[in-house]
């Protein structure tokens, strides 16, 4: 286990250098010159030059992407040309934010997913299957925004029971009712797609399960049915469960963005949508890297995951 | 005993399509025809697919015909401002008095547009580059894996947001940027169904019969994954359609004045417009939502005609 673990590792930094190589190119093609922004714009030529060698703008551009990677691995990610102040300052708020949404998005879609997915499969072609996996259809075919937009209309605009946004309510101490309050919205909203993908894979999966002979043989030995459900079926349907999780946090980051804006969520989504009217591209840079480095790390727990969950599975 | 013959009669059947795949690369283009039809056949069975189907066409056609079917024009400004529903315009009107009916059809062709043009580009990159990184297996392999890799760890939504504000928004930024980043689980997928059938006689023996790279790839693995090409294509577009209209939705997409269902529904996020003027951002919610509704019940008819379940 430690010796895939250290191997899966190593594998990943070669992927990891190349985000970075694309993360800087991104910004290297970026318009401007990052020189001009600390400059006023009657500066010299001479004023400028001066600027660039002391930004090290002259330097080759491989020379100018070591040193960026060396500053970037220190935790300096430069300066947001909106706030002129440093990105990473501005950065673990609105992470924390987009984290919350992501794991309370996790938590209920899983909760839906999985019973119901397992019950749409005992009853596999029954009326309650049917009806589920139509919603779950409904579900991965609307489009966030839409959805979003009805929700605050029927229950922040006509029903008055939800705030319209934001991520407690201003004035006010913000106790937790409050901040629950305000998750709610997007919270489902994000949920309804991964948690509709999900149930369709935790369904598929325990309908091969049940057709398997170790089932079977552990019916006829006599095993309660929970006991089967939960400890023979179950545990093997959580391979394809991690899998859509690696696959999915990439997704649901991009879901994020659309749910943040919609609900002013203030985190990374916000921050990424913000960022992009201003053109900030340092700021950009750093949510890019930061989001693709987290899919990474995803990707590995999902790994190690796997070798966890299923015997079977030896490296 | 049910389950067992239930099994048995599932792996006859899973043979039986082994011999009329086998059939369709060696064979006559008649026995290609017959393995076509046997998908078509299967496929319009299924009533919920076929069903979806002619809505979708539907859908195609009303963009086609939109200069005929469209009551006024969809950028000028022909009655009052943001007008509720009435006779004369049968989903009201927007916030400079341009007919939104006519807007939601002439919509339908920027985001159709979007949808299957990008969903194109995609699917040649990934085929191509799963077909090869399968075959080829070794060194070439698992540099095209590594590269899937990175593409794979970006959330691909927020780059193309970043890829739309260095080159600027636009339906053609969106359309190439989804197909330039969206390749790679195609890729995989593509691979993964190259890797198994190298292994199976026929392109054993047209390997060792001694036929070039080439020609083994593309005349004999090929038409033997065009089933899940097309399935993850069909759910592809519906995809594309989706993310296209969040990208117009917030105003990163196609911009107007020309029309997009997502851009039509911008105005909405301001509370006035939408507590207010429902006609403005129901309807083309509700045409995105059937669009790729029943673009995934095509696919999903599809896939199930493809597999033989």
């Amino acid at each position: 286990m430690g010796k895939y673990l250290i191997k899966r590792i190593l594998i990943a930094i070669p992927v990891l250098l190349m985000v970075t190589v694309f993360c800087f190119g991104m910004v290297n093609l970026a318009p401007g010159d990052p020189s001009d922004l600390y400059l006023s714009q009657n500066a010299t030529q001479v004023q400028k030059q001066e600027m660039k060698k002391n930004l090290g703008l002259d330097k080759p551009v491989y020379v100018q992407y070591v040193k960026w990677l060396g500053k970037t691995a220190q935790g300096d990610l430069g300066f947001s040309f909106a706030s002129r102040t440093p990105v990473a300052e501005v950065i673990p708020e609105k992470l924390a934010a987009t984290v919350e949404l992501l794991i309370c998005t996790l938590i209920l879609s899983y909760a839906v997913a999985i019973p119901l997915g397992i019950i749409c499969a005992r009853h596999q072609g029954g009326w309650l299957d049917n009806t589920i996996t139509g919603v779950s259809f409904l579900g991965v075919s609307i489009p966030g925004f839409f959805f979003g937009l009805g929700m605050v209309y029927i229950f922040a605009v006509e029903l008055h029971w939800l705030p319209t946004g934001g991520m407690s309510s201003l004035g006010q101490s913000s106790g937790l009712l409050d901040r629950v309050s305000h998750i709610i919205m997007p919270t489902i909203v994000l949920s309804l797609f991964y948690c509709s993908n999900m149930l369709r894979y935790v369904r598929s999966s325990m309908i091969d399960i049940f057709s398997e002979n170790y089932m079977r043989t552990a019916v006829s030995k006599g095993l309660s049915r929970k006991v089967v459900l939960w400890r023979h079926g179950f545990r093997n349907a959580l391979i394809p469960i991690i899998t859509v999780i690696s696959s999915d946090i990439p997704k649901m980051l991009g879901g994020a963005v659309v749910t943040e804006q919609i609900f002013s969520w203030p985190g990374l989504g916000q921050l990424t949508i913000s960022s992009i009217g201003s053109r900030d591209y340092p700021m950009l840079m750093a949510i890019n890297l930061i989001a693709a480095v987290g899919v990474l790390i995803c990707n590995l727990i999902a790994d190690v995951l796997y070798a966890a969950v299923d015997p079977r599975i030896r490296y | 005993m049910e389950l067992i013959s239930k099994k048995f009669n599932f792996v006859s059947k899973n043979k039986l399509e082994e011999l009329e795949q086998l059939s369709q690369v060696q064979g006559t283009d008649q026995n290609n025809d017959s393995y076509v039809k046997t998908v078509l056949k299967r496929f319009f069975k299924d009533k919920v697919a076929t069903v979806s189907l002619i809505i979708f066409l539907l859908i195609v056609l009303a963009a086609v015909l939109a200069p005929i079917i469209a009551p006024y024009s969809p950028s000028k400004s022909v009655g009052y401002f943001e007008a509720a529903p009435s006779g004369k315009f049968l989903l009201g009107t927007d916030d400079v008095g341009r007919d939104v009916l006519s807007r939601l059809i002439y919509g339908s062709q920027a985001s159709l547009t979007v949808g299957i043009l990008s969903v194109l580009i995609y699917a040649a990159i990934g085929t191509t580059l799963g077909l090869l990184s399968g075959f080829l297996g070794g060194f070439w392999d698992s540099v095209i894996m590594r590269i899937t890799d990175v593409f794979m760890s970006f959330p691909y939504f927020i780059v193309i947001l970043v890829v739309v504000s260095l080159i600027g928004p636009g339906l053609w930024t969106v359309t190439f940027a989804i197909g330039f980043l969206n390749w790679p689980v195609l890729c995989r997928l593509v691979r993964g169904e190259v890797m198994k059938l190298r292994k199976v006689d026929y392109v054993q023996a047209a390997v060792a019969s001694g036929y070039n790279t080439f020609q083994i790839v593309f005349k004999h693995i090929f038409p033997n994954t065009l089933g899940i090409i097309l399935v993850n294509m069909t759910f592809g577009i519906a995809t594309s359609i989706i993310t296209e209209a969040s990208l117009s939705f917030l105003g990163a997409g196609v911009q107007p004045p020309t029309p997009s269902w997502g851009n039509l529904m911008s105005d909405a996020q301001s509370i006035n417009v939408l507590a207010n003027e429902y006609w403005q951002w129901l309807p083309p919610g509700i045409m995105i939502l059937l669009a790729v509704l029943s673009i995934n019940f095509v696919g999903d008819g599809l896939r199930r005609a493809v597999e033989g379940k």
